[in-house]
């Protein structure tokens, strides 16, 4: 196989790769916030709810959560899945499993903010939501930007395990080629390519952080 | 009518019982000071009046509207709505200033302003360049807070009180995370709007200070007020915990 061919293969696996680490984060983001809040809620069985959902997100292989979610609609269900829906079942498992992470992340940073902020917008009458919206969140940003950016990395890397049901990303296609042309070499640029993703991501990130050094606290 | 009117005010906190039963009345125009032993209840008492701590029993009122009344033995608190209403009336300025970190001098001025009473930014600004100029601030105004001394944070924080143009002003030890030399900045603010009539109620330590300023020192121990009156009857009080006390600081 040319190289140019390789070249061309792993770079669409490498576009469903980008789909799956995007997708991701657009959906375990804010999610990670309502885990967050309900992790710190005073209601006991919702907390109760989410520590069980953050612990078994946590305590268990997210290879194993791809699996189940793709599976669980027919053996649970008995539903018939189109072929689409592996991709969608990629996204569903990591967006649940990026969120339970993000969610403990979150309450790190908003459990760090000094309580005197939440009392100083109590008397300045700002409401619940415009407190935390206006006042503690973009502080909350500025100290979870480390820990986000390593779930970030981690993310890039993690979507390699969409193989397991057989989604395309790009490391799944370098698997493929590699027994096929008994090489490691589609292997070595799959890993070139995440390392280039992963550089981007962490330039990007350096850049957020760099454009909140306006303010300390 | 009085500004602010706390009867028979009680506060346990565990089994710690912070305030036993305070009664405390102001004036419009009246400066009180707070003054007592660490542990006497003073900030319990500010918190209590600013609504930052619910109260055991007790009744607490702004010129006269109720935010809270007895029934049976229990503080009753009015709507979150009222609350809202009766919480114009007043502002706090902490020990530890409070600054939002994120916000520029003058953000952090007009935020509350605009967001809150839904003033117009020109007027915000106006009202915060006032401010500003009054308290020697202007041309830290682009400033963030970590870039200021204590002193200019202090000062910052009264004038975002201020902007919202309370009746009362709080202040727990305005100046007790600031040395000698900031906390006379701090001080002189204080004597000036004193002198403008504002009504104020200090918690702090500064005896000098309070006798200067107040119209009124009330002695805090214990989670009640052992006395109460004009600077002169306190500074030459027979009591002989608030001669002891007051003794330690003027020598």
């Amino acid at each position: 196989m040319a190289l140019s061919t390789m070249l061309s293969l792993l770079g669409k696996g490498m576009i469903t790769s980008v789909g799956i680490f995007l997708l991701t984060l657009l959906f375990s983001l804010p999610l990670g916030l309502l885990v967050s809040f309900g992790r710190m809620s005073t209601n006991v069985i919702l907390r109760t709810f989410v520590k069980v959902y953050i612990a078994v997100m946590r305590g268990t292989p997210l290879m194993l959560q791809l699996i189940v979610v793709y599976f669980a609609p027919y053996y649970v269900f008995h539903l018939k899945t189109s072929a689409s829906f592996r991709f969608i079942a990629v996204i569903i498992a990591f967006s649940i499993n990026y969120a339970a992470y993000f969610g403990e992340i979150y309450r790190s940073g908003i459990e760090s903010i000094p309580q005197g902020q939440h009392e100083a917008a109590k008397v300045l009458g700002y409401t619940k939501v415009q407190t935390f919206f206006k006042i503690i969140l973009p502080q909350v940003i500025k100290r979870i930007l480390p820990p986000v950016t390593n779930e970030t990395i981690t993310l890039v890397k993690d979507t390699s395990l969409a193989f397991v049901i057989a989604v395309s990303e790009m490391f799944t296609i370098a698997k493929q080629i590699s027994a096929k042309e008994t090489s490691v070499m589609p292997l070595m640029i799959a890993g070139i390519f995440y390392f280039i993703f992963n550089y981007v991501v962490a330039f990007v990130m350096e850049y957020i952080e760099k454009r909140m050094q306006y303010f300390k606290g | 009518m009085n500004l602010l009117e706390m009867k028979h005010v009680k506060k346990t906190f565990d089994d710690l019982t912070v305030l036993k039963d305070i009664s405390l009345e102001v004036k419009e125009g009246e400066v009180v000071s707070v003054i007592g032993p660490s542990g006497s209840g003073k900030s319990t008492l500010l918190r209590c009046a600013t609504m930052l701590e619910t109260m055991d029993a007790g009744e607490l009122s702004y010129l006269g509207q109720k935010a809270a009344w007895d029934e049976n033995g229990k503080s009753v608190y009015a709507t979150k709505k009222e609350l809202r209403e009766i919480g114009k009336n007043f502002g706090l300025v902490f020990q530890n200033f409070n600054l939002f970190p994120h916000y520029s001098v003058l953000k952090n001025i007009i935020d509350a302003p605009i967001s809150v009473d839904h003033v117009s930014k020109e007027e915000a600004i106006k009202r915060a360049d006032a401010l500003l100029e009054k308290l020697g601030l202007s041309d830290k105004k682009n400033a963030y807070p970590y870039q200021l001394s204590g002193g200019q944070q202090q000062r910052v924080s009264i004038a975002r009180a201020l902007a919202l143009q309370p009746k009362v002003l709080f202040f727990d030890e305005p100046t007790s995370a600031l040395d000698p030399e900031l906390t006379g900045e701090v001080l002189k603010v204080i004597k000036e709007l004193a002198k403008e009539h504002m009504t104020m109620i200090i918690v702090t330590h500064e005896m000098q200070f309070a006798k200067e300023v107040s119209d009124r020192i009330v002695f805090m121990e214990g989670g009640v007020i052992v006395e109460e009156g004009t600077p002169q009857q306190i500074f030459a009080s027979e009591n002989i915990r608030v001669r002891e006390f007051i003794g330690k600081f003027v020598g």
